[in-house]
């Protein structure tokens, strides 16, 4: 156990720290928004049950409904049709193993605030790997772009042509699953971008990753307060018997350069 | 003077205690209120001789028989005697002195006393009216001939009724295809300010911009499916919603069999626990303000699909939610009427909106709903029934209801 009292050690002396990926549940954060036709997601709503009153003398506590995809929440592959043969694809069968691994981050920011409509390519992502080394098989990706940063109807961004978000291509979904990846994660209210319905595959973040048996992050925040690499991400759904997903509290473990 | 905007409170006097006037009233007397809830002027007549009747009763003034029938009868009249009555025992008409009464011969053939207007005296010819009263009662009263202006500062009218004029209105949702055509009534009708909710005020919507630059108008977050969210505009508005005009609904198509659970449950949370949160968030506000000077808490309004009093396969689970916003909104105005807030039912007809866009004319236009809420509210009413539909429906569903639950068998389209 010399590798965990290590950790512990590590972590109350402040040279790891752990680091908050999470948005608060909160009944104004948005969700995703489909088309008025389709069903939609559900927020995040409490009901008081009891706050120390008549219907409770000496305890507080709420009921709580949501979508499995509101706020910061985690995509399983049975989420979409592509993935709804995957082995072990839903919450309550993942291997747990998988819920705790190494991290890359790939800071998109600049581009993102250049363009709402920020897409991300295999140029970016060979760029990334010239400076950092090649992305290592099983690695959760997340694509930091600052969009956690926005605020109210900025956020979704929505126009009358849908919204508009940064999101990677299909070439660059294909070249991280050819790299192995463990899952993709965004800032954004989905691992796609906004206008992502246009590509081809529509969606490809959701067909392709979902279809290869992996997973997504999505609301995310944070995200730049890690290292390019070697973070440790700690992010495990709820146990949602068939679950496609689950709202999460996702942690990263950094390092402190020694001083 | 109720045509002068009021002063602001004074904070060291107590918010006087809502009192009523007398309340009890026979079971056939109950026939003039569903009569002035409605707005309509109506008596009882004898079905075997014809004779109206005056007060309500249970057999014939001049042949005894048993079969009185409520029916509209003409409101002209003459003033025939008056009084200003100047103490009373009443606690209620204590603080409400002097207060006019009088005698009209109705043309219709008999002698009623009646509440005068101001402008009203002996002699005059007069058109007669029944409205409820603050205690949510049918009372009569004589009014001018002809409309005037006079009509919306008379105190007795003001005392009796949930006119908008110097009142602070909050209307739920601005997004609802009526809330601009009813923010702009309000105002062309003299409220004195129009708040409106806002949900997901992080998903952009068109019709926002409408509402920048009116006077007296603000949009603030509300979302009906979030208690939170009520209750904090409740704690932030204090004492200063005067009439609520619930305008949040969430209406789909689709059955029972194929219908969709999501959605029945969204229009479940929105119609039903929605005004369920927002009657616990303003209503005891509301409740302690009815008598709060000229701008005192009057109205609470839903707006509910007229299909509501029986189904409609088209829409089933909107209109079961809307059944059940009914239900709740008739146990609420019980509990408003002991204080003296009014609770308006509107019943539309499908509206001419998205969701209902495949369905045939004739539909409400939203701008139609609205004035017909407004024309509500001045003339303080109970249940308005809004477009050819809305006003076909209830009418047979006051003759037959396992009739019309019947004729409905095949939607509305």
């Amino acid at each position: 156990m010399t590798v965990l009292s290590d950790l512990i050690t590590a972590m109350t002396r402040g040279s790891v720290r752990v680091i908050d990926l999470t948005h608060t549940l909160d009944p104004d954060f948005p969700v995703i928004v489909l088309p008025a036709d389709f069903g939609q997601c559900a927020r995040f709503r409490m009901e008081e049950v009891s706050a120390y009153d008549h219907r409770g003398p000496a305890w507080k506590w709420h009921n709580l409904s949501m979508s499995e995809h509101t706020g910061t929440h985690f995509d399983a592959p049975i989420h979409w049709v592509t993935g709804r043969d995957a082995p072990n694809g839903a919450t309550d069968s993942i291997d747990p193993g998988v819920f705790v691994g190494p991290v890359c981050v790939i800071d998109f920011s600049a581009e993102s605030a250049r363009s709402d409509d920020a897409t991300l390519e295999p140029a970016h992502i060979l760029a990334w790997e010239a400076e950092h080394g090649p992305i290592p098989a099983d690695c959760w990706v997340l694509l930091r772009t600052d969009w956690s940063h926005r605020q109210g109807a900025a956020y979704l961004n929505l126009r009358d042509d849908g919204a508009h978000s940064p999101g990677p291509s299909p070439e660059a979904v294909r070249l991280l699953l050819e790299r192995g990846i463990r899952g993709f994660g965004t800032e954004t209210v989905g691992t796609d971008a906004g206008q992502a319905q246009h590509f081809d595959p529509p969606y490809p973040a959701h067909a392709l990753i979902h279809g290869a048996g992996r997973y997504g992050l999505q609301c995310l925040r944070n995200l730049d307060h890690l290292p390019p690499t070697g973070a440790v991400l700690l992010a495990a759904p709820l146990k949602i018997k068939g679950g496609t997903g689950s709202p999460l509290r996702v942690l990263a473990l950094i390092e402190e350069p020694a001083p | 003077m109720t045509d002068t905007p009021p002063k602001r409170k004074d904070p060291r006097q107590r918010t006087p205690v809502p009192l009523l006037p007398p309340v009890q009233r026979s079971r056939a007397a109950l026939g003039l209120t569903l009569a002035a809830a409605e707005g309509r002027f109506a008596l009882q007549g004898c079905a075997e001789c014809g004779a109206v009747q005056y007060p309500p009763r249970d057999a014939c003034r001049a042949c005894l028989s048993t079969d009185l029938t409520w029916r509209e009868v003409p409101n002209g009249g003459r003033v025939v005697a008056q009084t200003r009555i100047h103490a009373s025992p009443d606690p209620y008409f204590r603080e409400h002195l002097p207060w006019r009464i009088g005698t009209v011969a109705l043309d219709a053939g008999v002698p009623v006393i009646a509440h005068l207007h101001a402008a009203v005296s002996r002699g005059d010819r007069v058109r007669m009216a029944l409205r409820l009263d603050r205690a949510g009662q049918g009372v009569l009263i004589a009014l001018p001939d002809i409309e005037g202006s006079a009509m919306t500062s008379d105190p007795t009218l003001r005392a009796m009724g949930t006119d908008p004029r110097h009142r602070r209105v909050l209307i739920t949702d601005a997004r609802a295809p009526e809330s601009l055509a009813l923010t702009k009534a309000l105002l062309a009708a003299g409220a004195a300010e129009v708040r409106l909710g806002e949900p997901e005020t992080w998903k952009a919507w068109d019709g926002r911009a409408a509402f920048d630059g009116l006077a007296a108008v603000s949009l603030h977050p509300l979302d009906v499916t979030d208690t939170g969210s009520v209750r904090d505009l409740a704690a932030g508005l204090g004492g200063k919603v005067d009439i609520l005009i619930n305008t949040a609904r969430h209406e789909r198509p689709g059955g029972v069999m194929t219908g969709d659970l999501t959605r029945a449950r969204d229009e479940i949370e929105v119609g039903y626990m929605g005004l369920m949160r927002l009657a616990q968030a303003f209503g005891p506000a509301m409740a302690a303000r009815a008598a709060d000077g000229v701008n005192s808490a009057a109205a609470w309004v839903n707006i509910l699909p007229v299909q509501a009093l029986a189904h409609d396969p088209g829409f089933a689970s909107t209109v079961a939610a809307g059944a059940a916003a009914r239900a709740l909104a008739l146990s609420l105005r019980a509990e408003l009427r002991g204080a003296g807030v009014r609770v308006m039912n509107a019943y539309t007809g499908p509206l001419d909106d998205d969701w209902h866009q495949p369905l045939p004319p004739p539909k409400v236009a939203p701008k139609a709903l609205a004035q017909a809420i407004v024309a509500g509210l001045c003339d303080g009413l109970e249940e308005v029934h809004v477009g050819d539909i809305a006003r076909d429906l209830a009418d047979r569903w006051r003759r037959d209801p396992r009739l019309l639950a019947r004729e409905m068998e095949g939607g509305l389209s």
